[in-house]
Parts: C-alpha cells; structure tokens; sequence
C-alpha cells in the first residue's frame, strides 16, 4: 500500500507524472483495456436507451407480443410473460441497476473515506471507538441488515441505496484507515506539522492526495459489489414494484412461473448482464490495484 | 466498541506474561484471553440489541398504522393498539423492555403466521442448519483439496482453470445461478431429464419421521441448494488455502524435508498442507456471514423451509416482528462463531498463544 504514495510523490513533476505513467501501464494492459471497454458500452447503451425505446414498449398493458414465446426475429431474446420483448427490458434495466450502483457507491466512499481518514488522523478514544464501530459492522452479516433497512424504509431505489451504502462503508473506513496512517507515518508530514499546518491542512492537502488513488481503486470495486447487493435485493422484492431493471426481471421470472416453464431466454439475459457489468468494473478495479501497487502482481 | 474494549486489557497483560512463561501463567493467560473475548462478543451483542431495536422500533414512522393496514380500525382501537405496545412510554423504557424481552427468548409474534416468533424460528432453524452444514462441509473440502492442487504448482494448467472457475462463480449473483441450476436439472431442459424436485424439503404427502424413504426424499429436494451454495462459496476457501500453500513454498523445513529424499507428494501431504490448513480453519467460522446471505437467497429460490424462507415470507408483508427476530437470529449466530474462531486460531496455533 505504501507503493501508491511512493509513486505518486517520486517523480519530478509529482502528480502528472504519476497520472501519465498510471495510463501508460493502464493501456498496456489488456484485462484493463477490456473492462474499460465493457463499461464504457454499457453506459453508452444505457443512456442512449430513452433514444430508441419507448416508455410504452415497457407497459404491461400495451404489449402486443405472445406470452413467454421463445427468441424469433421480432424479438430476438423471446417475450415475458406479458408480452414484452426481453431484449427491451434487459436495454432498460442497465439504467437503474447502473444508478443504483454509482450512487450507492459514492455514499459509502464519502462515509467509508471520511470516517476512515478521521479514524486513522485522530487516534486516541474518539479514533478508536470509530474503528470499532466499524469492526462492528463488518462483522455483521450484511444481507440481513441490509434487508432490515430496506423493509423498514419501504420498497424503492432509495431504501435500496441506503441499504446497500449503510452495509458497505465500513470496509472502506478500514482501507483507507490503514492507508492514512502509512502516509501519516512519512516524513513530509512531519515536516508539514514542523511548519504548522494544522489537522485540516494535514488531512486535505497532504493526506488526502495520497490516499485518493486508493480511494478510486476502491470506488470501481465497490460498484461492481453494489450492482450485485442492488440486483439481490430487487430480487427478493425490495425495489420499486414497477421499475424495469436486472434484479427484477429474475423476480418476475421465478414469481411468475416462467422458471418452471423453461423460460431460458428469460432468465439468463440478466443474469448475464449483471455478470458483465461485474466483470467489467472488477477488471478495471483489479488492473488499477496492480498498477498503483506492484506487490500484488507477484501474489497473482 | 468490540474492540476498543480487550485494547487496554491487552497492554496491561502483555509485559506480565512475558516475565513468567510457563504452565500456571499460560492458562491464566489463556483465562484472561477468554474473558476479554467474551467481553468483546457481549460488547457486541449489546450494539446490536440497540441496532435492532433503532431499526425495527424507532425508524418505522407508525407501527399502529402499519399493523392495521387494510382493516377498518376505530380511534380507540388505536389507541388501545398504542397502549398495548407500549408506544406512549418514554424511549428508555422501551428499549429496557425489549433488552428483557429479548434476553428471555420472546421475540414477539409475527403479524402474518400469528404466532410467536420465537417458535416460527425453533421450527425453520433445522433445514438450514442442515442445508449450511452440508454445504460448509461439501464447499471446504472441494475448496482446500482444490487449493492445494493449485498452490503447489501455481501457474500450472489446473491452478488457473481452477481459480478462474473459482472466481467466475464467485462473481455470479447466488439467486441467478440458484435459478439456472433450477431451469436445467428440475424443468427437464432439452436432453436433461427432471433430475431433481423444484423446491421444498419433501415431496408433500409423504410421511416424515426418520424412514429411509423420507431421508432419500430430503437428500434429493436437498441436492441443488446445496450445489448452489457450495458453487458460490468454495472459491473463499480454494483462495485462502492457495494463498496460504504458496505461502509455505519457500520456507526451509520444505527443503529440508525435500533433501530428506521424501517424495514430492509426500513434502505436500506431512508438511506443507498441516501448516497451510490454519487459515482455511479459522475462516470456516467467519464465513457465516456469507453462508447465511447466501442461504436466504438460495432458500427463497428453492423454498426451503428455513430461517432464509422465512425471512423472505416476512419480507413480503413486511412483518417487521418476523423480521426482527431472523435479524437477531442471523446476527447473533455470527457473534458467536466470531468467537468460536478466535478461541479455535488460539488453540490450533500456538504462535498466538506466546504472544
């Protein structure tokens, strides 16, 4: 972890050097090329959606098609129980499965970061009892408590952000803890405190641009986890009854008899999905990982 | 707060021992070792009682209203309601009555079942026992024989096909794959037969008891959740003992062994592998967290009459008492296998006894 500081702060012109060696190692490696590839289709696609589907596509009461027919030419992945085409729905549902995750994923950095760097600068009670908050919640099994929250605030996307968000910080707050206190051990901030930089001076400008690479490292990641907790809550029936997205589309699948019917086509297109969206942050996150930290690519 | 507390206890113990290393000091050391954890993990149940009791008891905005949706309820039925649960007295006295209430096993009674809670999860608590046993037991040895394999020769051909496999799986939403293994071996898809049943625990209108014939039944409604779980959940166990193998490649007794002139099978079997295995052990334990997230999705898929089900059922209304209750359930069971696996690393590792 200390390798990330080291290489941002060794070259001459210290950040932008970083940042270019960063995207030179970063395209030359193919796994990482590959998941930026993936995301950046799949966020095209999921806001040029509203361009070429129309919201009455979507309405169970306007569909026109068969019920639960298999893949034709009209509609290439097979209709839902109501009609709609699976192709439409699975396009569709890129957009709140995608919303759920980033947004989710921005609260837990911002708790998970600022609980962290509080807990690592500050040490004494206030900085311990932090930290064991958050040993507490990551000790705590996570689908319950997430479920917990989510019932208790009742079905949509927000309940299901809160939920997710309450549940994922604390491995953040620990990461980034470790980090601020490996930085805080260097040098330069003993030099910044010999020049009389107060706690705010220290922790924005001096501890924060070192541990903010870690910081993005984390975020791909943890999206990649938050789509996957969003998608398994929708599918235990804590989204918003009538939204169109992966986690309920396989809902409807199993409620709705298509499952025991065979319904292949309609089952496997989310779950597909939701795997490459995964795939595509994890191969992203992980290149990053190796770049900014060259132990780990002799653990592989 | 779990770990603020044993901090200072630590200190103070620390320098003691050091001076009097022997039998009477080690199990003192082991007593106060003992204590502290047990403080730790009543530290924590503590914080979860008050957690409960915030979600379940002070963020639902109206309890009264949500208890008598959809029934026609008069002003002094509602109140009466109020008082009954005790919702007109000061905050503190609600959690202290809960705190006692809970402690004596009454978890209160579930709005769609009408029964107590407590008795709802004495009778889902077997079948997923019985599903997480099995699938712990299938998962740790598939994951560590495969770890093994691919930690003492990594690189080779079975140890990528292997971790990828692993980590693909990994990555796939549980209730997803519950659901394809659903289409493929019970629907009968395409060549496959209906290999297995769709859901439950038996076939309904057999007779229970301990006859051959109703075990061979649960065996056969049990067979793909339990598939599901452990596809989902050896990759932890294959990862760790990969890790924890490689680990031990380099280190001098496996040279020494190897210059002894025993066969490479050997060096593997007696003296690498006994050293590997402390970690996958101890992780058994805190995997719980994971087995129960992952059992109430594959439950829910296969409806699996277990505490996961019934989470899933409380869900649907929502019966908050319910709902409550499996949470404590859940979150109590992973305090105390938390605990159980610090007191087992102390035992199997003596490293951490001296320490």
């Amino acid at each position: 972890m200390t390798a990330v500081s080291t290489a941002a702060v060794a070259a001459a012109p210290p950040r932008l050097a970083a940042v270019r060696r960063f995207s030179r190692a970063f395209v030359a490696t193919p796994t990482a090329v590959a998941g930026l590839g993936i995301l950046a289709g799949i966020t095209v696609l999921a806001l040029a959606a509203p361009l070429f589907i129309h919201p009455s596509e979507l309405s169970v009461v306007n569909a026109t098609g068969p019920s639960l027919a298999p893949p034709s030419a009209r509609c290439p992945l097979g209709t839902d129980q109501s009609g709609r085409s699976v192709l439409t729905l699975l396009i569709w549902g890129t957009r709140p499965s995608l919303a759920i995750g980033v947004i989710a994923t921005a609260f837990t950095m911002l708790l998970g970061t600022a609980s962290g760097l509080a807990a690592g600068h500050y040490g004494g009670i206030a900085g311990r009892m932090l930290m064991a908050v958050t040993d507490w919640f990551i000790a705590l099994p996570a689908l319950p408590l997430a479920i917990s929250l989510a019932a208790v605030l009742g079905q949509g996307d927000t309940s299901i952000t809160i939920a997710i968000a309450v549940t994922s910080w604390p491995g953040t707050a620990r990461l980034i803890r470790a980090q601020t206190l490996a930085v805080e051990a260097r040098p330069f901030i003993e030099r910044a405190k010999a020049l009389g930089a107060g706690d705010r001076q220290l922790v924005f400008r001096q501890v924060l641009p070192n541990v903010a690479p870690l910081i993005l490292v984390s975020s791909t990641l943890t999206v990649a986890g938050a789509i996957l907790s969003a998608t398994t809550l929708t599918f235990l029936g804590l989204g918003n009854p009538t939204d169109v997205s992966w986690g309920s589309m396989i809902n409807q699948a199993l409620g709705d008899g298509a499952v025991t019917r065979g319904a292949w086509w309609y089952v496997l297109p989310p779950g597909i999905a939701i795997l490459i969206v995964v795939l595509g942050f994890t191969l992203v996150g992980r290149a990053a990982e190796n770049i900014l930290n060259p132990r780990m690519l002799r653990e592989l | 707060m779990a770990a603020a507390a044993p901090l200072p206890a630590r200190g103070r113990n620390a320098p003691e021992s050091a001076r009097s290393p022997g039998q009477d000091s080690g199990r003192r050391d082991f007593l106060h070792y003992l204590i502290r954890k047990l403080a730790a993990a009543v530290i924590s149940f503590t914080v979860l009682l008050v957690v409960g009791f915030i979600i379940f008891s002070l963020m639902p905005s109206d309890p009264v209203a949500a208890l008598t949706r959809g029934r026609p309820t008069s002003a002094r039925q509602m109140a009466f309601l109020v008082k009954q649960l005790g919702l007109n007295q000061p905050v503190w006295e609600r959690f202290g009555r809960f705190v006692a209430d809970t402690l004596q096993g009454q978890l209160g009674y579930s709005w769609q079942f009408q029964t107590s809670v407590a008795s709802l999860i004495a009778q889902r608590l077997w079948p997923t026992l019985l599903l997480m046993g099995s699938a712990t037991v299938v998962s740790v040895v598939l994951g560590i024989w495969l770890g093994i394999r691919s930690g003492w020769r990594p690189g080779s051909l079975i140890d990528r096909t292997s971790t990828g496999v692993a980590v693909t799986l990994w990555s796939v939403p549980t209730f997803w794959l519950g659901i394809i293994l659903l289409v493929l071996f019970s629907g009968g898809f395409g060549p496959i037969p209906p290999l297995f049943p769709a859901g439950g625990m038996s076939t309904p209108g057999t007779a229970g008891g301990l006859n051959p014939a109703h075990i061979l039944d649960v065996i056969r409604h049990l067979v793909l959740p339990c598939l599901t779980l452990v596809l989902v959940i050896f990759a932890q166990y294959q990862m760790i003992m990969r890790s924890s193998v490689i680990d031990e490649l380099g280190s001098p007794y496996l040279v020494t062994a190897r210059a002894k002139g025993l066969r490479d099978a050997e060096v593997r079997r007696r003296h690498a592998v006994p050293n590997a295995l402390l970690p996958s052990v101890t992780v058994i334990f805190l995997q719980v967290g994971t087995m129960i997230s992952g059992a109430i999705v594959v439950e829910t898929v296969y409806s699996w009459p277990g505490l996961g089900y019934l989470t899933y059922q409380a869900l649907q209304i929502p019966d908050l008492p319910l709902l409550e209750g499996t949470f404590i359930i859940f979150s109590a069971s992973v305090i105390v296998f938390n605990l159980l696996a610090d007191l087992l690393y102390r035992y199997l590792d003596p490293r951490v006894r001296r320490q």
